[in-house]
C-alpha cells in the first residue's frame, strides 16, 4: 500500500463469547480512499468494520484482541473516549434509520450534542452543507420540518449520510447502505461515495461485488472469519491470486 | 475449476465456448479444402469454400449474442471475465481467416482457367502449417493451454518466411515473362492471406495467453514479413531468419 493509512488493524481477533469470528485480521485502511469489504455471510467482514469504532462494546460477551490504531493511536485504550471516537469514526448502517425528527434536526443532532456551533446561524450551515454534500439538499430545501421518517427509503439513507458528516468525521463506516435501497437510490449513493472520499476515509461493507469493484480502490476478502486476500481493487476482480477469492466473486462458492 | 451456483451460467459458457470451436473447425477445414481447390484446379469446389464462409458469419454473430446476453446478465468477474472477452475477440480472428480462405478460393477458381505456375507446390506447404496453427491454437483456447498457445505464436516466423522468398521467386517469374503476372499476382495474394491467417492465430494465441494468466504477453514476437520495403527480389536476398 503506497498510500498512508489511517487506521492500522494488526492480529485481530473477535469472539462472541465461544464463538471465535475474526482470526488474526492484519489491514490497512488508506486514508481518503474507499476501502471494500466482501465476503459470504457470517464471514466476519461486517463484525471486523464494528470494530473500527468501537460498536462491538456493547454486545454481550464479545472481545476483541489485537491492535486497532487511528492515526497511530489505540482505539482500544483504557482511557479512549469512546463517544469522541465515534466522532471521528462515523457510520451509516444497511437499513436507513433516521431519529424520529424533523429532517433539520436529524442533520443538527450531532453538532448540537458535541456543541460543534455557537450559534443558530452556524448550525444552519452545518446542515445546509452537510445536506448538500449527501446531495440531497436540493429535495429537502423546501421541508425542513418535515420528519425525516417521511422521506423515502432512498433518501433517509442520504440523510443518514448527511447526519454521519454533520459533526466532520475523519472516517465512515458503511454497513451494506444500498441494500434496502432501489437501483437508482443507489447509483446516487455510490456517486456520493465516491465524493466522499476526497475529504473522508471510507470502508464499505457490500454483498454487492459490482459495487465493491465500481466504488471501492481496495478490496478485502474476508471467509471464515480470517482475511483471505486484500489488495487493489481492480486486481481482486480481474486476477486475484487466492483461489478461494477467485471462486467466491466468480460465483463459484460450494 | 469447480462450477458455478448457477447451473445456467456454466451452460451459457459452454454453449459460447462450443460455438467457438465450431467456427474453428469450420475454418480449418475453409482453408484445407480452399489449398485442395487451388491443387487439384477444381473451380466447383472452390465455390462451395467461398459459400461455406456465410455459417461462419452466422457463428459469429451467435458468439456476438451470447457474449452479449452474458455480460448484461452475469456481470462476470475475474477468470469469466477474461474468458468472455477472449472469445469475442477469438471469434472476430475466426471470422477474418474464414474471410481470407475464401479469398484464397475464389483466386483458386481464377487460377483454375490459367496455364499451371510452379509456386503452387509451396502453398499447400505454407497453408498445412497455419492449418496445424489453427488447429492448436483451438486446443490451447479449449484446454486453457498457455504453452501450447505460444507454441502457436512462435510458429508463425516460419510462416513468414515461407512468405518472405514466395514473394521472391513469384517477382522473378513475373520478370522473366510478363504473361506470368496475372496468375503470379493471384498466387501472391493467396500466400499473403494465408500469411495473414498465420498472424490471426497469433492473435488468438496472445488473447489465449491473456485469458489464462491475467497479463498481457509481454515478449516480442520478430516481425517477419519483410516485404514490405522490398523494390526488387535481391532485397530479400541476403535477409536472415535472425532479423527482426
Amino acid at each position: 500500500m503506497p498510500l498512508p493509512s489511517k487506521m492500522e488493524i494488526s492480529g485481530l481477533d473477535v469472539f462472541y463469547g465461544a464463538t471465535r469470528a475474526l482470526y488474526d485480521v492484519d489491514m490497512k485502511v488508506a486514508e481518503k480512499r474507499v476501502s471494500a469489504l466482501i465476503g459470504p455471510s457470517g464471514c466476519g467482514k461486517s463484525t471486523f468494520l464494528r470494530c473500527l469504532n468501537r460498536m462491538n462494546d456493547i454486545i454481550e460477551g464479545c472481545r476483541v484482541d489485537g491492535d486497532v490504531l487511528l492515526d497511530g493511536n489505540d482505539i482500544y485504550a483504557r482511557d479512549l473516549d469512546v463517544v469522541q471516537l465515534r466522532a471521528r469514526v462515523g457510520m451509516v448502517f444497511q437499513k436507513p434509520n433516521p431519529f424520529p425528527k424533523s429532517i433539520y434536526d436529524n442533520v443538527a443532532y450531532g453538532p448540537r450534542i458535541h456543541g460543534l456551533t455557537n450559534n443558530a446561524g452556524e448550525l444552519d450551515e452545518i446542515v445546509e452543507s452537510s445536506l448538500r454534500k449527501a446531495g440531497l439538499y436540493d429535495e429537502v430545501a423546501d421541508r425542513m420540518s418535515a420528519p425525516g421518517t417521511s422521506l423515502s427509503g432512498g433518501q433517509q439513507q442520504r440523510l443518514c449520510i448527511a447526519r454521519a458528516i454533520a459533526i466532520s468525521p475523519e472516517v465512515i463506516l458503511m454497513d451494506e447502505p444500498c441494500s434496502a435501497l432501489d437501483p437508482i437510490a443507489t447509483a446516487k449513493v455510490e456517486e456520493l461515495i465516491d465524493e466522499l472520499k476526497e475529504d473522508f476515509t471510507i470502508a464499505i461493507v457490500t454483498h454487492n461485488m459490482q459495487q465493491a469493484a465500481r466504488v471501492s480502490q481496495y478490496t478485502a476478502f474476508f471467509h471464515l472469519g480470517k482475511l483471505v486476500e486484500f489488495g487493489d481493487t481492480e486486481a481482486i476482480f480481474t486476477n486475484p491470486e487466492e483461489k478461494r477469492t477467485q471462486d467466491y466473486i466468480t460465483g463459484r462458492f460450494g | 475449476m469447480p462450477e458455478h451456483t448457477v447451473k445456467s451460467y456454466d451452460e451459457e459458457l459452454n454453449q459460447m465456448t462450443g460455438t467457438i470451436l465450431r467456427m474453428g473447425g469450420m475454418v480449418e477445414q475453409q482453408l484445407a479444402e480452399a489449398i485442395t481447390a487451388l491443387v487439384k484446379r477444381d473451380p466447383e469446389l472452390a465455390a462451395r469454400v467461398i459459400q461455406d464462409d456465410k455459417p461462419v458469419d452466422r457463428l459469429e454473430h451467435e458468439v456476438d449474442h451470447l457474449v452479449m446476453r452474458l455480460l448484461a446478465l452475469r456481470q462476470p468477474m475475474a477468470v469469466d471475465l477474461r474468458l468472455i472477452t477472449a472469445s469475442l475477440k477469438i471469434s472476430s480472428d475466426l471470422e477474418r481467416i474464414g474471410d481470407y480462405a475464401a479469398n484464397v478460393a475464389k483466386r483458386a477458381g481464377a487460377l483454375s482457367q490459367v496455364e499451371p505456375m510452379r509456386p503452387v507446390v509451396v502453398i499447400p506447404r505454407m497453408s498445412l502449417i497455419v492449418q496445424g496453427m489453427i488447429k492448436d491454437v483451438l486446443d490451447a483456447y479449449m484446454g486453457r493451454d498457455v504453452d501450447k498457445a505460444l507454441d502457436v505464436w512462435r510458429r508463425d516466423e516460419e510462416v513468414d518466411e515461407i512468405y518472405n522468398s514466395l514473394f521472391r521467386e513469384l517477382l522473378t517469374y513475373m520478370m522473366e515473362d510478363p504473361r506470368h503476372i496475372t496468375p503470379c499476382t493471384h498466387l501472391l495474394f493467396i500466400a499473403k492471406n494465408i500469411e495473414r491467417m498465420g498472424d490471426h492465430a497469433t492473435n488468438i494465441a496472445e488473447t489465449i495467453s491473456f485469458l489464462v494468466t491475467g497479463t498481457p504477453l509481454d515478449e516480442v514476437r520478430p516481425k517477419g514479413d519483410k516485404t514490405p520495403f522490398t523494390t526488387t527480389p535481391a532485397d530479400l536476398q541476403d535477409t536472415g531468419s535472425e532479423e527482426v
